[in-house]
């Protein structure tokens, strides 16, 4: 489905990604992990298609396309939904007209001859997936993300993801922030989106949501490079003996 | 909401980058009779010569002129414009030929396809039976439609023209009654030359069976346009009045030096909504485009009475307008809610002025300026409260957003009371557009031209849930159409 070949992309000039690779199939649930700074968060959004970012080598192909060849919008109508590790709040729109908005542009992405989805039935699988993540519908008519608390935006995060039901889904960081009822709710959202046809790449520090969410390979980034793939075990051992193992001598 | 092509790679700055192409600024190919430039007492007297006006009509124009020659332009709004050669302006524009009007039958055909291509079809039949129109080309009203009906209410709306020959005592009680003659630099100028204009009267118990509206296009190069509403609300009355502007695009400046006058007496309300969108210039270099200097003023003269503008200003190379409201009523209610929109070099100083007089009086400023390019946006506020007003009241909010970094916003609130149990509350803030913003949304999806629109609109909410419901659609498409190109 994805195939990520010798990334390179950077900011303002600065190299942040330095050559990564990775093949994600059908399926699979991947989980990054790595410290802080290391190039996660830039891989996620060059994935999107970030403008700040630039892509200086390497390929990136998603379902046979060209990705880096395909505006944001493009990628995210084509079944990529990108979860902000920090969601930015936009005051003035309605929540839930939002929330329509991508709906009804997905809708007509795959069928332009379609008509938008009346509104009273959109409230119906809003209601729906709201019940699913365990968020209060008091949510619907804030402004997006505005005011939210840390978790509150991480559960509009998966919201929203419910509603699109992506083909591959990149969870950044989606955890943290999260209470432990939260973290439930959220992980059985992902767990329930998780089908033979979808993918998902969970960005993380913790080895808990692993708990609650089985990842089929566990691989760790630092500076810019993917340093150590492996299967769910991985994950258990850096929890207990950190990142210096692998990445002291990796350049 | 159809997906749109992918604009490739299109930066923020690319995005609002559009429309050197000014949808209405072509120019009717058709006959006009044009005074001589410049301005004189002879000027003034051959205007009121040639619209047969009564004796207390020329007096009330040579006073104003003679004011008017001791006056200087304002200095003070937060704007920058080469001085006007005010001796370079045909004072006096009409269409060939001049004869008095029977029917829209008469008006000639061009000037109804002007109209038409605007989206005002003046030909009545066709004419959305709730809306009646009266149409102002450069200095003339050449049609007015639904007439006849709003008659049968007792409803006058006509030309001004055609109200002071018509009903001279209600143009003599009211005409500079809210707007002084010497009220200020353009105002004095208006008074003195002012073509033409719509006039309304609502009689007493009567709710306008419909909005009026007026739509004012200039066509001509080197005239100024100096038109004068005038709307008279009597005693518990309702009328909900809109204003429309468009203008050709030309590399020279044109003058737009208005003045509305606005007077409720006991229990009446007026509600007065403006969509601008006179040509504002070329967006690199600014050449051209309307200097579009009004005074809009209305008066609460009765007890509970009301007086609500709202205006959606989007076009004008520069924009000095203040509409305002003097609450003389006790109880009376003055609002204004105001969008004002500039992009490339465009400048605006635009806000209101609310003067509590009577008791209990209140008042609302809802303001939301935008500013994109390199242009400039200042809200000038003034709340003024007298001695005698009791329990006054204000609530003013001015928001400012950012779109690019090379436009600035600037807020200037004046607050004056001389009551101790006036209630005057004011908030304030500025916020931008971000890069993220718009990233957030095409993740999910949604284009960059529906993002901006989104958040536009938005912000934008509460003064567009004011206008009358086409209006209100109209102004948001304006809105998006001047903030991206990649649309069209
Ligand atoms: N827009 C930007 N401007 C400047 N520096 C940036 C930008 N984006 C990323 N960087 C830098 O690139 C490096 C990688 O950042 P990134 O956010 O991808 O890390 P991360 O692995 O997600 O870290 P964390 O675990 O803390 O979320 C950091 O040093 C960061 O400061
Ligand atoms: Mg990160």
């Amino acid at each position: 489905m994805l195939e990520i070949k010798d990334l390179h992309a950077g900011f303002e000039g600065t190299e942040i990604i330095k050559g990564v690779d990775l093949t994600i199939k059908k399926g699979e649930v991947h989980a990054i992990m790595g410290p802080n700074g290391s190039g996660k968060s830039t891989l996620s959004k060059v994935l999107a298609g970030h403008p700040d970012y630039e892509v200086t080598g390497g390929t990136v192909t998603y379902e046979g396309k060209n990705l880096l060849d395909m505006e944001p919008e493009a990628r995210a109508l084509e079944g990529i939904f990108m979860g902000f590790q920090y969601p930015v709040e936009i005051p003035g729109v309605n929540n839930s007209e939002f929330l329509r908005m991508a709906y009804n542009a997905r809708l007509l992405y795959k069928d332009p001859d379609a008509e938008e989805i009346d509104p009273l039935d959109f409230e119906e699988i809003l209601d729906a997936k709201m019940k699913l993540v365990e968020m209060d519908h008091k949510y619907k008519e804030r402004f997006l993300n505005d005011g939210f608390s840390g978790g509150e935006k991480k559960k509009n995060e998966i919201l929203q993801m419910a509603i699109l039901e992506p083909k591959l889904a990149i969870l950044d960081e989606t955890d943290s922030g999260l209470d432990i009822d939260a973290l439930k709710a959220v992980s059985q959202g992902i767990n329930r989106l998780i089908s033979g046809e979808n993918a998902v790449i969970l960005i993380t520090h913790y080895q808990r949501l692993l708990e609650y969410i089985q990842p089929h390979f566990v691989h760790v980034m630092s500076a810019g490079k993917i340093v150590k793939s492996g299967e769910k075990d991985l994950a258990l051992q850096l929890e207990a003996q950190g990142y210096d193992w692998l990445t002291a001598p990796a350049t | 909401m159809k997906p749109e092509s992918p604009k490739q790679g299109a930066s923020l700055e690319e995005v609002l980058e559009d429309q050197n192409e000014y949808k209405y600024g072509w120019t009717t190919d058709i006959e006009t009779d044009k005074f001589r430039k410049g301005l004189d007492e002879g000027i003034v007297r051959a205007i009121s010569e040639k619209k047969n006006e009564p004796q207390f009509m020329l007096d009330f124009r040579l006073k104003a002129y003679k004011k008017w020659l001791t006056m200087k332009p304002p200095a003070w709004p937060n704007v920058n414009y080469p001085p006007i050669d005010f001796q370079d302006i045909s004072y006096y524009a009409e269409p060939k030929p001049k004869k008095k009007l029977e029917s829209l039958d008469e008006v000639d055909p061009e000037i109804l396809r002007t109209f038409e291509k605007l989206g005002i079809p003046l030909d009545e039949q066709k004419r959305l039976s709730n809306v009646a129109v009266d149409a102002v080309f450069d200095s003339v009203s050449v049609a007015t439609t639904h007439k006849k009906k709003l008659m049968e209410h007792g409803i006058i709306f006509c030309s001004i023209s055609e109200a002071v020959g018509e009903y001279p005592e209600l143009v003599e009680e009211y005409l500079g009654s809210v707007v002084p003659a010497g009220d200020n630099f353009y105002a004095a100028l208006n008074s003195a030359v002012f073509s033409d204009g719509s006039f309304v009267y609502i009689p007493p118990d009567t709710i306008s069976p419909m909005e009026l509206s007026t739509y004012f296009r200039i066509n001509t190069e080197d005239t100024g346009q100096f038109e004068r509403t005038m709307i008279i609300c009597a005693e518990n009355s309702y009328v909900s009045y809109l204003e429309g502007c468009t203008a050709p695009q030309f590399d020279t400046n044109q003058l737009h030096a208005a003045v509305v006058e606005l007077v409720t007496l006991d229990n009446a309300e007026i509600k007065y909504s403006t969509v601008q969108n006179w040509y504002s210039g070329d967006r690199e270099t600014g050449k051209g485009g309307i200097y579009n200097f009004v005074t809009k003023r209305g008066k609460c003269q009765g007890e509970k009475s009301k007086i609500s503008w709202t205006q959606v200003e989007t076009g004008s190379a520069i924009t000095w307008k203040y509409p305002s409201c003097i609450l003389q009523g006790d109880k009376s209610v003055g609002e204004f809610y105001s969008v004002a929109l500039t992009n490339g070099l465009m400048q605006a100083d635009t806000g209101t002025k609310m003067i509590h007089i009577g008791k209990d009086t209140k008042s609302t400023i809802i303001s939301k300026g935008i500013s994109a390019d390199k242009s400039s946006n200042s809200y000038r506020g003034q709340v003024k409260v007298n001695k005698g007003a009791d329990n006054a009241r204000n609530y003013s909010q001015c928001d400012s957003m950012l779109v690019g970094d090379k436009s600035s916003a600037h807020t200037f609130p004046y607050i004056e009371s001389a009551n101790s149990s006036a209630h005057l509350e004011h908030e304030a803030s500025t916020s931008k557009i971000s890069e993220d913003q718009l990233f957030y949304f095409q993740s999910r999806g949604i284009s960059r031209e529906n993002a901006i629109s989104a958040v536009i609109n938005g912000f934008c909410k509460e003064v567009f849930k004011q206008l009358p419901m086409e209006f209100a659609v109209e102004a948001e498409k304006l809105l998006s159409l001047k903030l991206e190109d990649s649309v069209g």
